[in-house]
C-alpha cells in the first residue's frame, strides 16, 4: 500500500507507538483486500459497535485504555451501539444483580468513551442516523463505521460509502482519520451481484423480506425490484424505516452491507438507464424471485428456540419490538397498533410485558411530540427503552425468559421466538392462544 | 495419503490441529457471545441456526468455513476469544475471507500474543472434502496438509 506523507510520518512513529500500531493494523487489514491506498474519512461523525460493557469484552476495554494512554484518540466525535440494560426497565432483583456481573465493564467502557470524545450520554443507539440523534452522513461520504444494520443503512439509504468494519477497527479508523480503500468504498464494489425480484401479492414484512435476501445473497450486493409498487419512489420516513428493518435482517442472516432498491435508494435512482436497466447491475448478475411461498418458507425454517424446553407450551413472558431501534414515527405507529388491538380484544393492558426499543433521543422526542400516545403507551404497560435486546439476552437469567419478537436480528442472536409483526401485535394485545404454540 | 491445498496467507503461522467444519456462514457473535466468561468457559459454540457447529468446542481447533456472517462485532469477538484462550488456532476459508474475519485475525496479530492464523481462498473442493476431526497441518506459506501419514514429520 502506498502511504501519503502524513501516514508515513505515523509509520515512522512520529505520533507515538500506539498510532503506529493503529496504522499498521489498518494497513494489514486493507492489504488483505487489495487496497492500494488509504482514503480520508469525510463523514462528520463516527459510529462504533461497542455500547455494552460485557465482561467477555474485557480485552477490548484493555485495548481502548492502551490507545488512550498512548494518546491515540478519535479525530471526530462519535456515537455507539446501545447499552445492554437500563435502570427503568422492569426486572427481578436477581436479573438486576446478574446484569451487574454480566455487564461489569459498563462503567469503565463509558468512562473510556467519554475520554475518547463520545457525542453525549444519549449517543448509545444502533440507529444514530435518526434525525433526533443527528449522526447523519451525506451522500458519498467516506465512513469508518461499524454496526451491521447501520452500515447497511448508511450505504444503501443514504449513499455513503462504508465497509462492514469490525468493532475496534472502526475505532482505529476514526483515530487515524483514514480507511483503506476497497470493497464498498469503490464504484465496482457497489455494483449488484444479484437481482431480487419481489413478486409477493402483498407487501412483505421488512424483516422477513430482508431475511430471505440475506439467506440468498450472503455477502453480495442485491438490486431489489418490485418494492416501489408498495413503497412509492420517495424516501419518506416510513420508507426509510422499512428499509432499515429489511437491511438489518439481511445483515444478520447474511452479511449484506449494501443493497439497492429500484426507483427508491439514491444510487439506484442515479444510475437508472433509459431502457429500464441500471448501470449498477453487473452483467452476470444472478436473478432470484421472492414470492409469498419463499417468505413463508423462510419463516417456517426458523429454528424454534423453545423446542425441547419444559416451558415450550407456556405463554411468553416478554415481548421486544424495535430491533434495530424504532424511529419516532415507528413508536407512534406501533402505539396505535397496540391500542387498536387492545380495543379489538376488549383488553386495557398488554397481555405480555412489552419493551419498545428506541434511541434515548428518539424516546425523548416521541414523548414531546406525541405526549398523549406516550402516556397511553405507559398506561397499557409498555416500556420504552434505549437498551439493546441482544445484549439483554446475554444474561443467562433473562435468556431463559420466554421472549417473543418480530426482529430477525434478535431471534438470530437469542432464544427469542419469532412472530411476524401482525402476529406479535395479536399476541401482545389478545393474549396467548393455542394457535400461537 | 497427503491431501494438499494451497491458499492465500492473511496472517501467517504454523499449526497442527483438528478440523472443525461448517459449510454455511459462521456467525461469530451468535457462536461466541459469552465465550471465555464463567457462562461459557470452554468456548462451546452457541449458534442454534448452525446445526453443524452448535454445542461443539472451538478452542485450539482449525475452523474450516466459507465465510463469517452477522454482527460487525465479529472481529473484536474473535479478538476477545483469542485473548481469553477460547479462540480457534486457525481459520481456513474456502473463499476470500470477509472483512470481519480478517479484522479479527489482524487484531490478534498486532495486539495480542496469540495470533489467529488465517489462510483463505482454498477453493470449494477443500470445504467439500474436509471432515470434522481430521488433523490438519497449516504451514507459514499457506500450504494446508490434511490427514497425512507423515504429519508429525512435517511439523517444524
Amino acid at each position: 500500500m502506498i502511504l501519503n506523507e502524513e501516514l508515513l510520518a505515523v509509520q515512522r512513529g512520529e505520533q507515538g507507538e500506539a498510532m503506529r500500531k493503529v496504522l499498521n493494523t489498518l494497513v494489514m487489514y486493507g492489504e488483505a483486500f487489495g487496497a492500494e491506498r488509504m482514503v480520508k474519512i469525510t463523514g462528520r461523525m463516527g459510529h462504533a459497535v461497542i455500547g455494552t460493557g460485557s465482561m467477555t469484552w474485557k480485552p477490548v476495554f484493555d485495548l481502548m485504555e492502551e490507545l488512550i494512554d498512548g494518546g491515540a484518540l478519535p479525530r471526530q466525535s462519535f456515537t455507539t451501539d446501545p447499552r445492554g440494560v437500563e435502570d427503568h426497565v422492569p426486572m427481578s432483583l436477581m436479573d438486576r444483580a446478574m446484569f451487574k456481573v454480566i455487564f461489569s465493564g459498563q462503567k469503565r467502557m463509558e468512562q473510556e468513551w467519554e475520554r475518547m470524545g463520545i457525542k453525549d450520554s444519549n449517543a448509545y443507539t444502533c440507529t444514530a442516523y435518526m434525525k433526533e440523534v443527528g449522526n447523519i452522513p451525506q451522500y458519498g461520504d467516506i465512513l469508518g463505521w461499524a454496526e451491521s444494520s447501520a452500515v447497511s443503512y448508511v450505504n444503501s439509504v443514504i449513499g455513503a460509502r462504508c465497509n462492514r468494519n469490525s468493532g475496534i477497527l472502526e475505532l482505529m479508523s476514526n483515530i487515524l482519520g483514514y480507511v483503506p480503500e476497497f470493497g464498498l468504498l469503490t464504484d465496482e464494489g457497489r455494483k449488484a451481484d444479484w437481482i431480487i425480484e419481489v413478486q409477493c401479492q402483498n407487501m412483505p414484512e421488512p424483516q422477513l423480506l430482508g431475511s430471505a435476501i440475506g439467506f440468498k445473497c450472503i455477502e453480495d450486493v442485491p438490486y431489489i425490484r418490485g418494492l416501489d409498487k408498495w413503497l412509492g419512489t420517495e424516501l419518506t420516513q416510513t420508507v426509510k424505516d422499512y428499509l432499515k428493518d429489511m437491511g438489518a435482517a439481511a445483515a444478520s442472516n447474511g452479511s449484506v452491507g449494501l443493497y439497492h432498491v429500484e426507483n427508491i435508494t439514491p444510487e439506484a435512482v442515479k444510475h437508472a438507464l433509459p431502457d429500464g436497466g441500471n448501470s449498477l447491475i453487473k452483467e452476470n448478475a444472478k436473478v432470484f424471485v421472492i414470492d409469498d411461498a419463499e417468505i413463508e418458507r423462510v419463516k417456517a425454517n426458523y429454528p424454534n428456540p423453545w423446542e425441547g424446553r419444559e416451558f415450550k407450551e407456556d405463554a411468553p413472558e416478554l415481548a421486544f419490538a424495535g430491533c434495530p431501534h424504532f424511529s419516532c414515527e415507528q413508536l407512534r405507529d406501533w402505539t396505535d397498533r397496540l391500542v387498536d388491538g387492545l380495543k379489538r380484544h376488549g383488553n386495557t393492558q398488554v397481555t405480555v410485558n412489552t419493551i419498545f426499543c428506541a434511541a434515548p433521543d428518539v424516546r425523548e422526542a416521541f414523548e414531546k411530540k406525541y405526549p398523549v400516545r406516550a402516556r397511553r403507551l405507559k398506561r397499557i404497560g409498555v416500556t420504552i427503552s434505549g437498551l439493546c435486546p441482544l445484549s439483554y439476552t446475554s444474561n443467562p437469567l433473562t435468556d431463559k425468559i420466554r421472549i417473543i419478537t418480530a426482529s430477525n436480528k434478535l431471534r438470530y442472536y437469542s432464544k427469542a421466538r419469532f412472530y411476524s409483526e401482525a402476529e406479535l401485535v395479536e399476541i401482545i394485545t389478545g393474549g396467548w392462544d393455542e394457535k400461537w404454540r | 495419503m497427503i491431501k494438499r491445498y494451497k491458499g492465500r496467507v492473511v496472517v501467517p503461522g504454523d499449526v497442527i490441529a483438528e478440523a472443525l467444519v461448517t459449510h454455511t456462514g459462521f456467525n461469530t457473535l451468535a457462536n461466541l457471545k459469552t465465550a471465555g466468561s464463567f457462562l461459557n468457559p470452554r468456548g462451546v459454540l452457541q449458534d442454534m441456526n448452525n446445526p453443524e457447529l452448535y454445542g461443539k468446542k472451538m478452542p485450539g481447533k482449525i475452523l474450516c468455513l466459507p465465510e463469517t456472517i452477522g454482527s460487525t462485532t465479529g472481529g473484536m469477538v474473535l479478538y476477545c476469544a483469542s485473548v481469553m484462550g477460547v479462540g480457534p488456532a486457525c481459520m481456513l476459508f474456502s473463499k476470500k475471507a470477509d472483512t470481519l474475519a480478517v479484522a479479527g485475525a489482524v487484531l490478534t496479530a498486532n495486539w495480542s500474543e496469540h495470533p489467529i492464523i488465517l489462510v483463505d481462498d482454498l477453493g470449494d473442493e477443500f470445504l467439500q472434502e474436509i471432515k470434522e476431526g481430521q488433523r490438519i497441518h497449516v504451514k507459514e506459506d499457506g500450504t494446508v496438509l490434511v490427514e497425512c501419514e507423515d504429519l508429525f514429520d512435517a511439523a517444524p
